[in-house]
């Protein structure tokens, strides 16, 4: 479980005519199996390193190793690739046929699979996403939550050991979006399926396994949810939100009540409240 | 009726002409209008007539409805006729009122020429009522991918057509939204004359156009993270084949146009 999945060693990437690079020495790892949430405001770089993660982009200095393979090796382009499904922000902008099942089909197309292997493969992706029932249903007929779980599909079908999500529910509605994540972490738990999660929705990095807080550039803070957002002065400073629970134990502490800084969602603030309540229980 | 955009006038019901094969459909047709313009007389239309009512029925078609698609052309048709009735060069003096002059060769070319626009018409619609458009974009490449050895993007015209078909009717939503947003801020896109109309429509089209480049630009960068790199060793989902029925429609049509030959060596 261990193992180094992805690696981004000292890397150092520019956008053509940009003045200052938009990633500056990042160093960072991804061990296989785990649930790491990249959290940054607007323009902190957290999705020009989404970008790296999956060849779109290949840094100007430092390398980026995806399974094994170094990103800036044209060879291993395509298995990157396939490797390593991304998923994007528009929902709208990433399915390419008129019909669900095809446009599952479509990165399987490009792979070369034998059209015998095809249904068999885009069958298993859906109901692993729970879209079974749209696989003739035309992709505008869909609600954005849905359109989402389709585009995950379509890199499902490639059997992927990563999937990289770059702010994949910013668009959606709170519902769309609970839908998504879920699915997501269903398949990080249950088929071990390595995620890195970026977003900038302090609810949904509170369920990551580890986070890393990109700003200007440069990882300025990494740990898991219960190490990094305690540190509500810090996360302020960088024009960033601790989850609601997190603020208000921080709020009740310096009132005096004896709470634990690293409360996360509401059932466990229920539950500190409680013990503080009625202590004998 | 935005949901029905994408499917152009397909006509979405099963049939024989519907299942055969898109490519046969796509040859058919066009050796179809090729033999209506080798038809000397009204014997050879009234055949091509039967052909496509036979063809209509076959495909589960009202042929009423067939016909309707001659509609929208009925002054492009009317204006056909009066043209070549009336400036035909011809010397075979029928009817003189005046400037007017009828000619018997302008008779004939005028009935001729109005008739083969209308079954050219008629033999397409056919076709795209009983294909849907990602069929025929399917078919499209796959017949021209012989020429890929000549540079022709034939995978890439296919890909072309499938895209702006899937996006139609998202930019629409889109052009509506837009439209809208501009209403709420006093945008009037009814009345006027048609230049202030076409104005109007500016605040529009730009942010659309706009928007659309943007689209453009992610749905590369999804299909690029998706292994897309062209038609090079591409695989595909769907799988044309040639069938009996294909060989049927395709004896079919021979034997119109064997007819067609035979009336010309008749007359």
């Amino acid at each position: 479980m261990n193992e180094t999945r992805i690696s981004v060693e000292n890397v150092t990437f520019t956008y053509d005519e940009a003045p200052e690079p938009a990633l500056r020495g990042v160093n960072t790892a991804v061990r296989t199996g785990e649930f790491l949430a990249v959290l940054g405001h607007n323009g902190s770089g957290k999705s020009t390193l989404a970008k790296l993660l999956n060849a779109l982009y290949v840094p100007q200095e430092g390398r980026v190793v995806v399974c094994g393979m170094d990103t800036a090796d044209e060879n291993n382009l395509w298995q990157i690739r396939q490797q390593a499904g991304m998923i994007f922000q528009n929902p709208d902008n990433q399915i390419v046929a008129t019909v669900v099942r095809e446009d599952v089909a479509f990165g399987l197309e490009n792979m070369g699979v034998p059209t015998a292997e095809m249904p068999g493969r885009i069958e298993s992706a859906l109901s692993a996403v729970r879209m079974n029932a749209f696989a003739e249903a035309a992709p505008h007929m869909l609600s954005g939550g849905q359109k989402q779980r389709v585009a995950i599909a379509g890199i499902l079908a490639m059997e992927p050991t990563v999937i990289i999500a770059d702010e994949a529910t910013a668009m959606l509605d709170p519902s769309g979006r609970a839908e998504v994540l879920d699915t997501v972490r269903r398949l990080n738990r249950e088929k071990g399926i390595t995620v890195v999660w970026i977003t900038h929705f302090m609810e949904e990095a509170a369920q990551a396994d580890r986070i890393v807080v990109v700003s200007g550039g440069e990882i300025v803070l990494a740990g898991t949810p219960r190490e990094v957002f305690p540190q509500v002065e810090r996360m302020r400073e960088l024009h960033l939100d601790v989850p609601h629970m997190t603020d208000l134990a921080q709020e009740l502490r310096r009132g005096g009540m004896p709470l634990p800084a690293d409360v996360l969602t509401v059932e466990e603030m229920a539950e500190e409240v409680c013990k503080l309540l009625c202590p004998s229980k | 009726m935005m949901k029905n955009m994408t499917m152009g006038q397909f006509y979405p019901v099963d049939s024989f002409v519907h299942r055969l094969d898109p490519r046969m459909k796509l040859i058919l047709t066009v050796v179809m209008i090729v033999a209506v313009f080798m038809v000397q007389g009204l014997l050879g239309y009234a055949l091509v007539l039967g052909f496509v009512y036979l063809a209509s029925k076959k495909a589960s078609i009202p042929f009423k409805m067939l016909l309707g698609g001659l509609r929208p052309l009925r002054f492009i048709l009317i204006l056909t006729f009066v043209i070549n009735l009336f400036f035909n060069s011809g010397t075979n003096v029928l009817v003189k009122l005046g400037f007017i002059t009828l000619t018997m060769e302008g008779v004939s070319t005028a009935v001729h020429y109005t008739l083969r626009l209308a079954f050219l018409v008629l033999g397409t619609s056919l076709l795209t009522l009983t294909t849907s458009p990602v069929s025929l974009a399917d078919a499209i490449e796959l017949l021209f991918s012989p020429l890929r050895r000549f540079h022709f993007p034939a995978h890439e015209l296919a890909m072309m057509m499938t895209i702006a078909l899937r996006f139609i009717p998202t930019l629409l939503e889109e052009a509506d939204k837009i439209m809208k947003a501009q209403m709420a801020r006093g945008a009037d896109f009814e009345s006027g004359n048609l230049i202030a109309r076409a104005r109007a429509m500016v605040p529009l089209l730009v942010p659309l156009f706009v928007s659309a480049f943007r689209r453009a630009g992610d749905l590369a960068m999804a299909m690029e993270s998706r292994c897309y790199r062209g038609g090079e060793n591409r695989t595909r989902l769907r799988v044309l084949k040639i069938t009996k029925n294909d060989y049927l429609a395709a004896a079919a049509v021979c034997a119109l146009v064997l007819l067609i030959a035979a009336e010309g060596l008749i007359l």
